[in-house]
């Protein structure tokens, strides 16, 4: 077991989770999704004593892509049973929704492997959804052959935070990872 | 009514307006017309039942912390679903009980959210009238007082812009398609119109919510909408109808025949199967 304190490293503990994946974008780790916003330590008497842990708790803060993301409750189990298995015995996960997730959150590193998986990753410059009918976002590289000559087929696909596009060159459909 | 009562029949009042909306939408799923549209109403279904699963967390935390009513005022304690069991222990009350437990007038949405799919044409609309005003609404909430309504709302504002954009694309597309798709449009028009006053008509919970600056004045919304509406309807060759008669009751529980059925089908299996999960 590791004794949870305060001065504990909470550098591994990072270094851990990045063995939690997306269940629905498997190549990607919470890590690269941006989505763990801390690590604490929560001592007993830290708040509400009366309620509070009678032992120290490791406190991993995440937050939801989108509101309605049916994988959240895996990753929160996941987290749990990971930390678990290297010996953290009492973690506990919370979710916060202020500040809203962005893609702009999600690391370089995650977005060469959405690429290498076959998933177009956030277009480098930010741009969310404009509410103007029939306006589209800057051109979407095809993450099989690279061509800029793609077209939207829709803007809701597979999971709610991807588009479905189609490359006019060399054919092949594939999912965006938008903009968020 | 005391301001946490107004606070929690606001925040129920939110979470049943995306509930309702998102259950309708995902009756749906499988029945689209093609594959990526079905897709499309499905993703709005998740985004709009995953903002109610929001707001009713946060609605079951307000009751929790709140006196028990002792029925004087507004509706006892019953409302949010079972009662207190005999023994005296907390009566702690669940997101899930709220949504499947509570009886049609202790739902608090607007009467345009709940009334049936009718053709693709009538989907469509109602989505578009209720995004143009969702979008008005979370972007004013986003800067309310209440820390938890304000999160939950510029959370949700990135994902209803997306839903105004798709249903102002299909109001077009439609209006401005064939003569077939034309008529559908203003079918769904005539259908529709009269539950739309009831988006900009205050609750006498809303009044209070935006007498504390926790939720907007709606009135400042309407005018946004209105433009919203007729810059679409002027692309789709729809006509901005006249100002009519508008039906109004839903958010104070009064509701259509239609939510019965909505609740009948939605509530079944936890009201069979008491406390059933999986």
């Amino acid at each position: 077991m590791v004794t949870i304190n305060k001065n504990m490293d909470t550098v591994a503990v990072w270094q851990l989770l990045k063995e939690v994946h997306d269940p629905e974008v498997p190549v990607l780790s919470i890590l690269d999704l941006g989505i763990v916003r801390d690590i604490r330590v929560i001592q007993p008497g830290d708040s509400q004593p009366q309620e509070g842990p009678e032992f120290s708790q490791l406190e991993i803060v995440i937050t939801p892509t989108y509101s309605g993301c049916p994988a959240m409750d895996m990753i929160r189990q996941q987290i749990v049973t990971t930390l678990g298995q290297h010996g953290y015995g009492h973690v506990k996960v919370t979710t916060v929704l202020s500040p809203a997730w962005t893609t702009e959150w999600m690391s370089q590193e995650g977005k060469d492997k959405l690429k290498a998986y076959g998933i177009a990753p956030p277009n480098p410059l930010q741009q969310v959804c404009q509410i103007r009918p029939f306006h589209r976002e800057e051109a979407v590289q095809c993450p099989h052959c690279g061509s800029y000559h793609t077209t939207l087929i829709s803007e809701f696909g597979s999971t709610a935070c991807k588009a479905l596009y189609k490359c006019v060159d060399c054919r092949e459909p594939f999912d965006y990872f938008k903009c968020h | 009514m005391t301001q946490s009562t107004a606070l929690i029949q606001y925040t129920l009042h939110l979470a049943d307006d995306s509930l309702i909306l998102g259950h309708r939408n995902s009756e749906w799923t499988g029945h689209g017309p093609i594959l990526e549209q079905d897709i499309a109403l499905s993703n709005i279904a998740l985004d709009l039942i995953g903002q109610a699963r929001n707001f009713y967390q946060y609605a079951a935390e307000l009751i929790n912390a709140a006196p028990v009513s002792n029925g004087t005022s507004g509706r006892p304690a019953s409302a949010y679903g079972p009662t207190a069991p005999s023994n005296g222990a907390p009566r702690q009350v669940t997101e899930d009980q709220l949504a499947y437990l509570r009886d049609g007038w202790d739902f608090r949405n607007c009467l345009l959210v709940e009334q049936g799919n009718g053709d693709w044409a009538k989907t469509i609309l109602r989505q578009f009238f209720f995004s143009a005003y969702q979008t008005a609404l979370y972007e004013k909430l986003a800067q309310g007082r209440d820390k938890t309504l304000a999160a939950i709302a510029a959370k949700s504002h990135k994902e209803v812009v997306y839903h105004l954009r798709w249903s102002s694309e299909w109001v077009i597309r439609l209006g401005d398609g064939t003569e077939e798709s034309h008529t559908r449009m203003n079918n769904a028009l005539d259908e529709l119109w009269k539950f739309t006053g009831e988006l900009h008509t205050a609750a006498p919970y809303e009044q209070e919510t935006a007498a504390k600056a926790i939720s907007p004045d709606l009135s400042t919304l309407c005018p946004q909408w209105e433009e919203k509406v007729k810059e679409v309807f002027d692309e789709a060759r729809l006509s901005y109808p006249p100002a009519v008669w508008m039906q109004t009751g839903g958010k104070e529980g009064r509701h259509t025949e239609h939510l019965g059925y909505v609740l009948a089908e939605m509530q079944f299996l936890q009201r069979a199967y008491p406390g059933c999960e999986w």
